[in-house]
């Protein structure tokens, strides 16, 4: 089997005295999409924002696409990365958060034009003729030159989807990417991630949406009290949990 | 069913008009606060000692309109230099670094914790403590070397006392604006491969604005007047032209009332552009677009207040 784009092992994060994250074992394959379930305060989000170290772990090993997330591993120690090199490989791994973070000062174009400018150092009518394309793509033609307190929640989220592809990241992290939207955005929304990953973009999406969850995941991970307590195919973990956490989950939100 | 309840055309009820309740006391306040104004404006100007000609005869004299323009030149030179040390500090506040962070608050505690004046007066005397200002390797040799006091004079003194001054009240402004803005937007830059820097000067900073740019305003007012403070280390402000004119006229209620008008009339346009400044800024943000300054006097002058207090 080829490397993973993400490989967890016992991973532990605490916040203080708090400890979020008890030791997470998973593995996520090139061109897989995991969906992560669980109630809140199981870590599911914490965990995703590990993975591209916006928080730093305390024990275990997270490596994404072969290499450690935040270290360097020279055989005998530890070594923590620069500033630029985090960033650097954050560049490569998109995300996208609850609330779309979209930045308030900037038209749609803009948001999805501006880190390539910044980071990758492209030149600006080459990254604004890519973000026009990937607003069409994610069905925003007509919305280049809206700020994001003139877009609804879903265009917005479309926004920040389109935003983290100009990076042309390796791997994509959505973090409840439609629970603060209206009912009726949901779907366009979901629609724009399904495209994601039948394109064959490896996706790890903390969800509570069970029907995205059995159409579009590979795998699906229960998660609670910051353990994983069981996963495997959306089929089998969703119609035959076989924990009796599950099943209790499970009963309430579908 | 009255009269005043009939429905219009469309079927909709027809506006209220009801009789207003009548409100004595402010016809009782406004005459009252009209009368202490007639009184005053009447004492101004029937009061000879005013010598209002004396008045208009220095408003345009030279050392006057020079002192003006020193004014002006230390507002926009301190305010400079205030609101990009100001940024740094912040920045450096709010560094993970503690020595950095250490560094920046006891600036803050020492500029905000002394008094301007004092400030003032010691950047001017600091050949006393400093008879030779040298540029070069610290401990090591030096590689520019200049007498304190031609270095130092009374206007880089004034410069380097309001400057390094404003710097630490407008750290605690620009550190305000910078926490101001949602958490979120930092993880979403950095997500994106920003680093701390790219996201502080693209992402935080700008949105920052909105709430850095009202006191700001409001500093620079403060900083014109402020700045008459610089008469006393004999820098030829406009305070101190009229205090050049008066030592010699003895006119000095005179004078002081023209250095008045110009400080007056200085930060009245301030004021204003401080309010448009805001306007702009603010967009986006409000509910709906706030007023400019001549609607809201229209609104002021030509409607009457007809809801209750």
């Amino acid at each position: 089997m080829s490397t993973p784009m993400v490989k967890a092992e016992a991973v532990h994060k605490r916040f203080g005295r708090h400890e979020v994250l008890k030791g997470i074992d998973l593995e996520v394959a090139p061109g897989a999409v995991l969906c992560l379930l669980g109630p809140s305060g199981s870590g599911k989000s914490t965990f995703l924002r590990c993975i591209n170290h916006l928080e730093k772990i305390n024990a275990g090993r997270l490596s994404v696409d072969g290499e450690l997330v935040g270290y360097r591993d020279d055989g005998e120690k530890l070594h923590e990365l620069r500033e630029a090199e985090v960033a650097r490989k954050r560049a490569r791994i998109g995300m996208v958060f609850q609330h779309f973070n979209l930045f308030g000062h900037m038209t749609a174009l803009a948001n999805v034009a501006c880190a390539p400018i910044y980071v990758k150092g492209l030149a600006r009518d080459e990254a604004r003729a890519r973000a026009r394309e990937l607003l069409d793509r994610v069905g925003l033609a007509d919305k280049h030159t809206s700020y994001p307190s003139q877009l609804s929640g879903g265009q917005q989220q479309r926004v920040a989807i389109a935003r983290a592809l100009a990076m042309q990241p390796k791997l994509m992290l959505f973090d409840e990417p439609t629970s603060a939207l209206d009912p009726e955005l949901v779907g366009d929304v979901l629609e724009a991630m399904k495209q994601l990953a039948a394109e064959g973009m490896t996706m790890i999406v903390v969800t509570h949406e069970m029907g995205f969850a059995r159409e579009v995941a590979d795998e699906v991970v229960f998660m609670d009290d910051g353990l994983v307590v069981e996963a495997g195919p959306p089929a089998e973990l969703l119609e035959r949990p076989r924990h009796e956490r599950t099943r209790a989950f499970l009963s309430k939100v579908l | 069913m009255s009269s005043s309840e009939a429905a219009d055309s469309e079927g909709r009820p027809a506006d209220i008009r009801a009789v207003p309740v009548r409100r004595p006391g402010r016809w009782l306040a406004g005459a009252i606060v009209l009368i202490i104004a007639v009184a005053i404006v009447h004492s101004v100007a029937t009061n000879p000692r005013f010598e209002w000609h004396v008045v208009g005869s220095f408003l345009t004299d030279e050392r006057i309109l020079e002192g003006l323009r020193v004014t002006l030149e230390l507002t926009v030179i301190a305010m400079a230099i205030g609101i990009a040390l100001g940024v740094a500090l912040a920045v450096m506040r709010l560094s993970p670094n503690p020595l950095v962070s250490g560094a920046s608050w006891l600036y803050i505690w020492f500029f905000r914790g002394t008094p301007v004046l004092v400030q003032l007066l010691f950047w001017y005397n600091i050949a006393a403590l400093y008879p030779k200002i040298a540029l070069g390797i610290p401990f090591g040799p030096a590689i520019v070397n200049a007498d304190a006091n031609t270095l130092i004079t009374p206007f880089t003194a004034a410069i380097l006392g309001l400057g390094l001054n404003e710097g630490a009240y407008m750290a605690e402004i620009v550190r305000a604006g910078i926490i101001s803005v949602d958490e979120g937007q930092s993880d979403a830059a950095r997500s994106l491969g920003m680093t701390r820097l790219q996201t502080m000067r693209r992402i935080v900073l700008p949105q920052a604005m909105r709430v850095i740019i009202p006191p700001t305003g409001n500093e620079t007012i403060s900083m014109l007047k402020t700045s008459s403070l610089v008469s006393v280390i004999a820098v030829a402000d406009l305070l101190y032209g009229a205090q050049i004119i008066y030592s010699v006229n003895f006119k000095t209620i005179q004078l002081l009332i023209v250095a008045s008008v110009w400080y007056l009339a200085c930060t009245s346009i301030l004021y204003v552009g401080q309010h448009y400044l805001e306007r702009h800024f603010g967009r986006g943000a409000g509910r709906e677009e706030p007023l400019t300054l001549m609607q809201r006097v229209r609104l002021g002058l030509f409607t009457r207040h007809e809801e209750g207090t």
